[in-house]
């Protein structure tokens, strides 16, 4: 059975960031694993800018972006298998995998990095009624088809939901000469950054129609048209509101979930408010020696967190790795820490009062950094408030905000000085809205 | 000359202000409603040269893929988009591409250059790997 010190899945931004950094770490058999035949993952379809801001300090494409980690791949000499998908692994590390080229085929790894990203909810998910024409895409998929495949999926488009991916898609739709009659918000606010509401819709005189939905999809062949209804305050659509459109084509952008079957298979214990694995400050699941990474550990809106998050998971899986061949122990198998000392027992970080989840969850202090980054996101809309880092009686953070928004993620930073106030007791993340 | 006054949110900053700018003259506007500096600078930029970069794909022959990831290497007046979507629908380029390969030089006089964003080998449709064969030559030789 061949082995690998490192085995990353997905072959995304996510895996190539962890795969750079392990190398650059000291690993030198690592194996990436990518089922699209090539890598770049969605940042190959994501042909519009905004990407690398922070990292780059340039305003990027997303193709622009991924082929400056595919390069870097290349540099570093790191293997990979394209169009080979990963069908289970085990919490002793064995990766099955099959590809056309060797079958079904099983390696074992001293250390899985999972970096599989996340998947759009689909219509299924939200459970529109109606028949089921040929004509109703996820936002990611019209933008597969269009900026990669070449194919126009429609004329006349109703979007539901506002996930940055269907404004971006609502614009460029427009640009490719479709006609986009509305982009429906079931709640009051949007769901994606401001900035796509404005250069997307508003620059394109794209209505926004909040508080809406689809209730029905009409058509037999092709969709005809959609039955759109207000909203009450639950999000919940008002009887006797409906009006009917008529379109082609029906676009979905409601919400994306971290794709953690493999995950699963291992055993990975998931938090249920990100839907991704429970992690540590360096990324670390449940399991020893399996991290995870980017949209898999939960969906973020920019590309440039996901590779800061993946170069931390990167590094932690070196450590493991070097610690076990350090220990002399071929690793595999083994259920120790890196070093072959007993894990101790983690702090946890809890989502408090106003937040809906906060990351990493964990904290065991082996990051060896001497701070540490909290990303987290509220439940709702805020105005002028404060966000708290609470360890018993202790603030070890408060940071202020003119305003908060779920659709828009934030970043803590805890310095030296907090990190050392830290005993065994959880930390509390909150958010407060301030009055008046 | 009719007067100005317009709202806009700025998207500097998530926080979003609504930007009131308003008055009669183009050298003499009122902004209010920004918390700071740089939602003045941006609002007046939207009121009397808002620029975009545009960004689309251009067909491609011989590629493994049929589209090429194209965009303006610096932005272009907003009006321009739609004339400069026009020009770029009626483009064919030939693999392989190089990223950052002038596609279109100085479109519709905009100063700008119309450039590809991603690399893109020669290959057919069927084999659509030629962009990564190096990466894949790695792994069958590792």
């Amino acid at each position: 059975m061949d082995s690998y010190e490192i085995v990353v899945i997905g072959g995304g931004p996510a895996g190539m960031a962890a795969a750079v950094a392990a190398r650059e770490a000291g690993v030198k058999k690592i194996l990436l694993i990518e089922r699209d035949r090539e890598l770049g993952g969605i940042l190959q379809q994501c042909i519009h800018n905004g990407f690398g801001l922070h990292h780059f300090k340039e305003d990027l494409t997303g193709p622009e972006f991924s082929e400056r980690y595919i390069r870097r791949m290349e540099e570093l000499d790191i293997p990979c298998r394209l169009d080979t998908t990963v069908l289970q692994i085990t919490a002793n590390r064995e990766i099955l995998y099959i590809n056309a080229e060797e079958g079904v085929k099983t390696v074992t790894a001293d250390a899985i990095v999972l970096a599989m990203g996340c998947r759009e909810r689909s219509r299924g998910a939200v459970n529109i009624p109606g028949s089921r024409p040929a004509g109703v895409f996820t936002a990611g998929t019209a933008q597969r088809l269009i900026n990669i495949e070449g194919y126009m999926v429609g004329k006349r488009i109703m979007m539901l939901g506002t996930g940055d991916i269907g404004l971006i898609m609502a614009r460029r739709f427009t640009l490719e000469g479709a006609k986009v009659i509305a982009v429906l918000a079931r709640k009051p606010y949007p769901g994606g950054l401001m900035r796509n509401v404005v250069q997307c819709l508003y620059d394109y005189d794209i209505p926004l129609m909040l508080r809406h939905t689809i209730v029905k999809i009409l058509g037999k062949g092709r969709v005809t048209g959609v039955l759109v209804a207000d909203t009450d305050e639950n999000s919940r659509p008002i009887p006797g509101s409906e009006e009917l459109y008529e379109c082609d084509t029906v676009i979905l952008s409601v919400g994306l979930i971290p794709e953690n079957e493999l995950s699963l298979s291992a055993g990975v214990k998931l938090d249920p408010h990100t839907g991704g694995p429970i992690v540590d400050e360096s990324r670390q699941t449940s399991i020893p020696g399996i991290y995870a990474c980017g949209n898999v550990v939960h969906v973020h809106d920019l590309v440039d967190f996901v590779v800061e998050e993946s170069e931390i998971a990167g590094r932690g899986a070196a450590g493991f790795v070097l610690g076990c061949r350090k220990a002399g122990s071929g690793a595999t198998g083994s259920i120790t820490s890196g070093s072959g000392e007993p894990r101790p027992a983690p702090v946890q970080v809890l989502p408090g009062e106003g937040l809906k989840y906060v990351v990493p969850q964990r904290m065991r202090g082996n990051n060896g950094e001497d701070r540490l980054d909290l990303f987290l996101r509220v439940n709702r809309v805020y105005g002028r408030s404060y966000i708290e880092v609470k360890h018993g009686q202790d603030t070890l953070k408060r940071v202020k905000r003119l305003r908060l928004n779920p659709g828009e993620m934030e970043r803590l930073r805890l310095n030296k000085g907090a990190m050392e106030k830290i005993d065994g007791s959880d930390l509390i993340v909150k958010a407060v809205e301030e009055d008046g | 000359m009719s007067g100005i006054d317009k709202e806009i949110i700025c998207i500097v900053c998530p926080t979003g202000c609504r930007i009131r700018v308003s008055g009669t003259d183009r050298e003499q506007l009122t902004v209010r409603g920004n918390e700071c500096k740089r939602g003045e600078e941006y609002a007046l930029k939207e009121i009397t040269d808002p620029r975009r970069t545009l960004i689309t794909t251009v067909r491609i022959d011989h590629a493994g893929l049929r589209r090429l990831p194209v965009r303006t290497n610096r932005e272009i007046p907003k009006r321009s988009i739609f004339p400069c979507m026009e020009v770029i629908n009626r483009v064919r380029v030939e693999a392989p591409v190089e990223i950052g390969q002038i596609i279109i030089p100085d479109i519709l006089g905009t100063g700008a250059d119309v450039v590809a964003t991603r690399s893109m080998g020669r290959g057919t449709p069927a084999d659509a790997r030629c962009r990564s064969a190096r990466t894949r030559d790695i792994a069958s030789t590792s």
